[in-house]
């Protein structure tokens, strides 16, 4: 059985990953220790609430080198796929630099509202072994307000007024906009496809 | 596709238990959290929300055990509401596993409670839910919905509460209109596309569902991101599945179930 370290980024609702997991079989531990992170088989880095927060809260539990070291399979959600970017506008923060990219703030307009809240669609740009069983017909639950764009390391985007990024991909390192935890069959399916992932 | 119009089951929660009033009274019991919750997420809900109608009145907070339950169940979002005065309840609720809480008679009486949870949370789980009903003329708010004895009004014009909401970075606004909560009518219509017109962050219609062509209205007519129900869902009159081929017809964006 391969282990799974859910990375304690400081927000609250870190239980809901946790508990997708479960349903899927998978005990993982929650942690904010290098060492349980570096052994770990495979990494998610969950984050509700602030970049800035998020990376203060990293830097404390001095994660950021342990994050940008990990050779095994990484999964970003939501805020934690964001922090893989090289910064953010929200709270004008740097980031891990792992992505090429900076996040902005999604510019709303008539029939946007910002945040984008709800449940939409994806644009399938690359394959990959992590979108196995899904494609333009799965939908996932998304809410932020700002977006990482479209770029090399795209495997799906998104459309809220503008497309954006919504699964991105770079060597072992991925990362998700939306709620797989939140997004009923396709969010089980996807996080069920992480972990057949290969790990070294 | 642009994101879809959400449809959100309301589940009004009293001692362990769904129950459903008319015009806020009467409370009747409709079954167990979980069982009705799985249900819901079965049948192709968008997202849940439960309403601890005792909590406020009582003057307590929401139990954290039945939120566990919840999120350990089901797989898509949900809202807890009832009873979240700080930003220390809001967190035990948030790690129990809700994916958003919403705030009423909290944030009229402190209305910087709003900033503080946002600050502490991000605006993407603070929702405000508004009371809302016609006085002399004008949208005004009430607050302490949970028990006819302990209802008051707040003295703000609706349309003003919501502007002041979101600028101190709410990122919802559920509101539910009581004149027509529990009729199954239709919804305000004219007050939901007032809110509307000064609200761009996501605007969930609350009260008087009864039929997919009331769905389809308050979609069309007021514009609004999700449209939240609870008797017709509860008694299984229109089930979810039926309503969303209704406004799939109609060509209103939904989730697929």
């Amino acid at each position: 059985m391969s282990t799974v370290a859910i990375i304690d980024s400081g927000g609250a609702n870190i239980g809901s990953v946790h508990f997708a997991l479960q349903r899927l079989g998978v005990e993982a531990q929650f942690t904010a220790d290098p060492a349980v992170i570096s052994a770990a088989d495979r990494v998610i880095l969950p984050g509700v609430g602030a970049a800035a927060a998020a990376m203060a809260h990293l830097q404390k539990h001095e994660l950021v080198g342990c994050i940008r070291a990990l050779k095994q399979p990484v999964l970003g959600i939501c805020l934690g796929m964001q922090l893989l970017f090289d910064a953010s506008d929200e709270g004008d923060v740097n980031c891990l630099g792992i992505i090429p990219g900076q996040l902005t703030l999604l510019p709303g307009g008539e029939h946007i509202r910002i945040p984008h809240m709800g449940w939409n669609s994806i644009r399938v740009h690359h394959d990959s072994a992590l979108l196995d069983g899904l494609g333009h017909e799965s939908w996932f639950y998304f809410v932020h307000s700002y977006f990482a764009p479209l770029g090399e390391h795209t495997l799906a985007g998104a459309v809220h007024g503008i497309e954006f990024s919504a699964i991105v991909q770079k060597g072992n390192f991925f990362g998700v906009q939306f709620h797989p935890e939140r997004s009923a069959q396709p969010g089980a399916r996807l996080l069920h496809n992480f972990l057949e992932l290969p790990c070294n | 596709m642009n994101v879809a119009r959400r449809i959100i089951p309301c589940l009004d929660v009293r001692d362990g238990e769904v129950v459903k009033g008319i015009r806020f009274r009467n409370h009747r019991v409709m079954g167990g959290i979980i069982d009705l919750a799985g249900r819901y997420a079965a049948e192709g809900a968008d997202e849940l929300v439960f309403y601890d109608i005792t909590a406020s009145p009582e003057g307590r907070s929401v139990d954290a055990q039945w939120v566990a339950d919840v999120a350990r169940v089901i797989d898509i979002p949900f809202c807890v509401a009832g009873g979240i005065r700080s930003v220390e309840d809001a967190r035990k609720v948030l790690n129990a596993g809700a994916d958003k809480i919403s705030i009423n008679t909290p944030a009229v009486r402190d209305p910087a409670l709003i900033d503080r949870l946002v600050d502490a949370f991000g605006s993407q789980c603070i929702v405000v839910g508004i009371d809302s009903v016609i006085t002399n003329g004008d949208w005004t708010t009430r607050q302490m919905t949970g028990t006819p004895e302990a209802m008051q009004q707040t003295g703000y014009r609706t349309l003003d509460w919501i502007a002041e909401v979101i600028d101190r970075g709410a990122g919802e606004i559920v509101l539910n209109c009581m004149g027509s909560d529990g009729t199954r009518d239709g919804f305000d219509v004219a007050q939901l596309a007032a809110a509307r017109e000064i609200c761009g962050i996501p605007l969930i219609a609350s009260g008087g569902a009864g039929t997919a062509q009331h769905f389809i209205d308050v979609f069309e007519l007021a514009d609004v991101d999700g449209a939240l129900a609870a008797t017709i869902f509860h008694n299984a009159s229109l089930p979810i599945p039926n309503l969303k081929k209704s406004l799939a017809a109609a060509g209103i964006g939904v989730r697929p179930c």
